[in-house]
């Protein structure tokens, strides 16, 4: 329970900005460890950015910064003595685009993240090997680990990006709409893929797809676009177990729009 | 049923018109190129000897038929000019590479836009003003002409360029990149150097070579500097010999044969940028499947 306990995300308050507007309304919420939380909502509604704010990534946008907490146990993520690249070091990301680094081979792709920690050329065979296997892609490369990465399928490259995150053995997986640009049988692997990683993983998608967070999700965040105020920005509407926001929705947002009638 | 256009012969029309404009215009421009390259082989090529290569300066000397003997070679030029650029590639390299990645990496700043002036202003500098004020800095101070001096000058042409194109390359290096280390938890520099830079090394080589072709040509600011020197030398500190001083000085010389030694010279030059150029790019080629 304890260690259950250290490895879920608080977000208290939080609020994103870009220069003086404010993106999202103050989210409250929990992701939960060892359990997949998705975020829905249609575009605009401020789920990227909120997910961005999860690992620090938000504050890179020039301009851009964040009000509130994110808490990691018990640990602010946004402390004054929080250094950001200590955070995304705990707090992998998984992009929309797979975004393998061209100029790297397949093995050093996965082994880029340790080999900048320094860590001993011995550990990294290993690691890389054990990564790959978990992102379920060794059989599929293990005999062209030096060649190209790009030399991959879309899907087969998303998984070595997912394997590249994990070779870092992180608490948190963040997953911004990780099947967007792949095909039916790729997204399957890696949802598969994602049901198995929970096991061990915080971990917290986006996606646009709603079967797909239906599928996979233990709990379900809706976000709207808020238009009732002057500038429209991102709300979360409504939270709660996947099937309770799927059977039985209690917003009538939510209602509309996992129905289709909007969005 | 597939209808065309009502105007689909005048389209038609239009578009070969277009594109053979085009053509022709891309013609007219490489027919100077290969004029120049051709002109050089024609006349430098009759030149090319062993002694060519491996003897420096030889004072002509008059037969008593009024022939005149034995022009040397100009290995003292080749050596000059691969003394002289090397080390203005040692000054202009890590600092242009380096100022191209603050620029490209941190923009917006008022150094950063003050040093992109001061870049564009300085590589649209004259050769020969840049020469000049070596001459007066360096030069004057040391009471020495020296292939230094000359390094230095050329240095500074070299820097705006390689300065401004690794910045252009850097900026064309999608941002999935930068992020997709940065959210691997790497510090900036480290991202910067070993996962941005790498991707753009072809580039920022292409920047390099550029400024190195330029500067290997120089000859303004190297009048001033580096002087010329009829023998064979290996210091920096003393005045050197340069191909591009010697395409000069044998070209004004009263004797026909030390005029061949100019396009003998040229040539070389010219393969000297070319070899420079392959090795680079054989060098910095992808070793990836």
């Amino acid at each position: 329970m304890a260690k259950n306990e250290a490895n879920s995300i608080h977000l208290q308050d939080l609020k994103p900005f870009y220069g003086s507007f404010q993106a999202v309304a103050p989210v409250n919420t929990t992701f939960a460890s060892r359990a997949i939380t998705a975020m829905i909502g249609p575009s605009g509604c401020g789920k990227s950015t909120v997910i961005r704010c999860i690992n620090r990534l938000h504050e890179n946008i020039p301009g851009a910064r964040v009000e509130g907490k994110v808490l990691l146990g018990e640990q602010n993520l946004y402390g004054r003595e929080m250094e950001p690249q200590a955070v995304r070091r705990r707090i992998g990301m998984v992009f929309q685009q797979p975004n393998p680094l061209r100029m790297l081979s397949i093995e050093q792709n996965v082994a880029i993240g340790l080999k900048l920690e320094g860590r001993p050329k011995k550990e990294l065979a290993e690691r890389v090997e054990a990564s790959l296997r978990r992102a379920a892609l060794w059989d599929e490369v293990k005999d062209k680990l030096r060649e190209s990465s790009l030399a991959l399928s879309g899907g087969q490259q998303q998984r070595l990006c997912i394997a590249r995150t994990i070779a870092l053995e992180p608490e948190v997986i963040l997953l911004d709409e990780p099947c967007a640009a792949l095909d039916p049988i790729s997204t399957l692997k890696i949802e598969d893929l994602l049901l198995e990683l929970k096991q061990q993983y915080t971990v917290v998608i986006v996606t646009h797809n709603m079967q797909q967070a239906a599928r996979i999700s233990d709990r379900t965040l809706v976000f709207m676009v808020d238009t009732s105020v002057a500038r429209p920005r991102g709300l979360m509407v409504e939270e709660g177990e996947t099937l309770q926001i799927f059977t039985a929705p209690q917003d009538l947002r939510t209602q509309d729009y996992i129905s289709g009638r909007v969005g | 049923m597939i209808t065309q256009a009502s105007n689909y012969k005048q389209r038609k029309i239009v578009d070969q018109f277009m594109r053979g404009l085009m053509v022709g215009a891309t013609i007219l421009a490489l027919i100077p190129l290969f004029l120049i390259l051709g002109y050089v082989i024609f006349r430098g090529a009759s030149s090319l000897s062993l002694a060519f290569f491996t003897e420096a300066y030889k004072a002509p000397q008059m037969s008593l038929t009024g022939d005149v003997q034995s022009a040397g070679g100009v290995l003292h030029g080749i050596v000059g000019s691969i003394l002289i650029v090397g080390a203005s590639l040692l000054f202009a390299l890590p600092i242009g590479i380096l100022a191209g990645v603050f620029l490209a990496e941190y923009p917006a700043n008022s150094v950063a836009t003050t040093v992109r002036f001061a870049t564009d202003v300085l590589s649209a500098a004259p050769s020969i003003v840049v020469g000049v004020v070596a001459y007066i800095l360096i030069v004057q101070r040391t009471k020495q002409f020296s292939g230094l001096a000359g390094s230095v000058a050329l240095a500074v042409l070299m820097i705006p360029v390689i300065t401004r194109t690794t910045e252009e390359i850097l900026k064309l290096v999608p941002h999935t990149v930068r992020e997709a280390a940065i959210a691997l938890g790497t510090p900036k520099w480290k991202t910067t150097f070993t996962v941005v830079l790498p991707a753009a090394t072809s580039g920022i080589v292409t920047g390099a070579l550029l400024a190195f072709a330029r500067a290997t040509g120089e000859t303004a600011p190297l009048l001033l500097t580096v002087l010329g020197n009829n023998n064979l030398g290996y210091s920096l500190l003393e005045p050197l010999a340069a191909l591009p001083l010697l395409t000069y000085k044998y070209t004004e010389m009263p004797f026909p044969e030390l005029n061949d030694l100019a396009w003998g010279t040229a040539l070389v030059l010219t393969g000297l940028v070319l070899s420079v150029n392959l090795l680079a790019r054989w060098a910095t080629r992808s070793r990836l499947k």
